[in-house]
């Protein structure tokens, strides 16, 4: 969640809402709003294609806790449109404000400090969109994530894009894309990773895969979904559904605050 | 005797505040009663025929019921008059607002000001010392007689949003929505050291008496200025004081060995004198005092997550709000308190506004903090369809 720092916004007004995001804007997203505009009430069709796909994958009446959750779009949706008990942190506080302002449950707060504090299993799916690759720790944040909810839904910009090999291989320079836009030593995007890592983590630290899916630079969901190599190479962003294997109890919770 | 009364109160001006009287009294945590037990209140907007509209606003240390109407006795506008009132953050065109003197205050609630009983003489330093807990305990009183069983809102700033906490922890099923502003779970070893300043600044003035300045009509007037002076500037930032004042001189030019000639002195002189003619010194120890007394985790075994699990299974829904340059009440103090309401899985939203005003900054014109606490106050009335 550590998306930009404030030299980063100052220095770069002009991208309006979207410049507090880490990377990996999806085409088809209709969520960029000058700054200053009054809040509104969000409806499902504006909302994010990512994050209608998540909505998606979460039941009624659930348990939400959304890390980086900006003004609150998928929490306003789960709240009016699935009856979820949805909550969020954000790293950034216009948009902390904005959220609370409209009534949803929201703190200014940081994936990688906070999610220490709530108890084992404080909610049914923890929702990190495209800020694992912005966190100083994402192992520990994902470990903390299948702590504190009994599932986790993560996406992620693909490093493994066939764009980024290409640009690399050909350049020579670090990838300069839509998605990744930002220069390597300004960028937030400290922990890059493709879908293929991700599996790798996902075996090595014991979370099973429930869903998974690679969505194409349309915004559409891909079609290689059995062949994991393929979505590594065409696949823009990666969308997971995790829970903790079973009979692996969640890691010790830490002290709470006295 | 009733000669002396009259002195003592002379400096402040003979205002009869509404009030409700509890001839039974009140327990107190530190294993005294007094009674009767008379609270002073004020109300704005209407009571809704379900009473599930009522919020109840708390005041800080110096402020009083009087949050948003001419001060009977200063003159001055009600010390919230930009958050509550009709289509401001708490708009009394829909809830009824309600806000009552502390116990231990100088408004007409029972305190150190007060008689012990009719004709008698002032309670002064025999007032018993009272918590944050007594306060709420007297605020429960007031809403029990207003016949309101659930506060849409409690919510208060500083001092105020001890209250709120305190209201969250002992009667969470009577809390439908907690803000605690610019505040904290306890005082720091610092926050009780700059009271405990004033305190002595107090004691020290020779006018005092050891407390019995209403005796002969005197009041500890240099000490309580100075307290409040010193206390005044942690109100304020650094920011807020040189953007007001800087160095500049009063009606000089240049620097001279006379008195009062730096603006800044001027401002804080003037903010003592005018304080003594309208708070009690004796009332300022008392409620000072309450306010490093006061540990929620304390009150709970040590744990403060513990001293919010009622308030969690309540549904009660908190909004905690801190501002960046508030360095009496900082807003890790905010976090520490969002962290335990965490840890109890409470529902809670925190932000911490941008602001370069200090611990004023939530008596002052903070739009986004108004925004906050409109949308917060909002969302939960819209969820309990007021």
């Amino acid at each position: 969640m550590r998306a930009t720092d404030t030299t980063d916004r100052a220095a770069a007004p002009a991208q309006g809402r979207l410049r507090d995001r880490p990377a990996g804007r999806l085409p088809g997203g209709a969520e960029s709003r000058p700054a200053g505009h009054p809040p509104v009430r969000f409806v499902a069709k504006n909302m994010r294609l990512d994050l209608r796909l998540i909505a998606g994958m979460i039941p009624h009446g659930a348990r939400v806790l959304d890390i980086g959750c900006g003004d609150g779009a998928l929490l306003d949706h789960l709240t009016r449109e699935k009856g979820a008990d949805a909550r969020g942190i954000e790293i950034d506080m216009e948009e902390a404000t904005r959220a609370v302002a409209q009534g949803l449950a929201v703190i200014h707060g940081d994936a990688d400090q906070d999610l220490a504090f709530y108890p084992d299993d404080a909610f049914d799916y923890v929702v990190l969109s495209r800020t694992l690759q912005a966190v100083e720790h994402p192992r520990e944040v994902l470990a903390q994530m299948l702590r504190i909810g009994r599932h986790a839904i993560v996406s992620f910009p693909n490093f493994g894009h066939w764009q980024m090999r290409w640009r690399l291989l050909v350049t020579g320079r670090m990838p300069d894309t839509e998605t990744w836009n930002r220069p390597w030593y300004e960028t937030p995007n400290i922990h890059p990773c493709t879908i293929q890592d991700f599996f790798d983590l996902c075996a090595k630290d014991g979370y099973e895969v429930e869903q998974w899916l690679a969505v194409d630079e349309r915004g559409l969901r891909s079609p290689w979904r059995r062949f994991v190599s393929l979505a590594n190479l065409f696949g823009e962003q990666a969308l997971f559904l995790l829970r903790r294997a079973d009979g692996i109890p969640p890691r010790a919770a830490p002290a709470t605050p006295g | 005797m009733s000669q002396d009364i009259a002195a003592y109160t002379a400096p402040f001006a003979e205002v009869a505040h509404q009030r409700t009287v509890f001839p039974e009294g009140l327990a107190l945590d530190c294993g005294a009663t007094v009674a009767p037990l008379a609270v002073a209140w004020r109300a704005y907007g209407t009571l809704n025929a379900a009473r599930s509209n009522a919020i109840l606003v708390c005041h800080a240390l110096t402020g009083d019921q009087y949050v948003a109407e001419t001060h009977p006795l200063t003159g001055k506008p009600g010390w919230w008059g930009n958050v509550v009132g009709p289509g401001l953050p708490i708009d009394t065109e829909r809830y009824f607002v309600v806000c009552s003197n502390v116990l231990g205050g100088c408004m007409g609630t029972t305190g150190p000001r007060e008689p012990r009983a009719e004709g008698e003489e002032p309670w002064g330093t025999d007032f018993p010392q009272v918590t944050i807990r007594d306060m709420v305990r007297a605020q429960h009183r007031l809403m029990e007689h207003l016949g309101i069983g659930r506060w849409l809102a409690v919510v208060g700033g500083s001092m105020g949003g001890m209250q709120v906490l305190e209201w969250a922890a002992t009667y969470p099923e009577a809390v439908g929505a907690a803000a605690p502003i610019a505040t904290a779970v306890h005082h720091s070893a610092q926050n009780i050291a700059f009271d405990e300043v004033g305190r002595a600044a107090i004691h020290n003035d020779p006018d005092w008496r050891g407390g019995r300045y209403w005796e002969d009509g005197s009041l500890p007037a240099r000490g309580l200025s100075v307290a409040r002076m010193v206390a005044h500037i942690t109100y304020l930032s650094e920011q807020a004081l040189t953007r007001k004042f800087g160095r500049r001189l009063r009606g000089a030019s240049a620097l001279t060995f006379l008195e009062d000639v730096f603006e800044v002195e001027s401002y804080l002189r003037h903010q003592g004198s005018t304080f003594v003619r309208r708070f009690d010194a004796n009332a300022y120890l008392t409620i000072t005092r309450a306010m490093d007394f006061f540990d929620l985790a304390a009150e709970h075994g040590g744990e403060l997550a513990a001293a919010f699990r009622g308030a969690s299974a309540a549904g009660t829904r908190f909004c905690v709000v801190s501002f960046s340059s508030d360095w009496l009440f900082p807003t890790e103090e905010s976090r520490t308190l969002v962290r335990a309401l965490n840890a109890a899985a409470a529902n809670v939203s925190f932000v911490e506004i941008r602001s370069d005003k200090g611990h004023d900054a939530f008596l002052l014109d903070e739009p986004d903090f108004h925004r906050t606490l409109g949308g917060f106050l909002a969302g939960c009335a819209e969820r309990l369809g007021v």
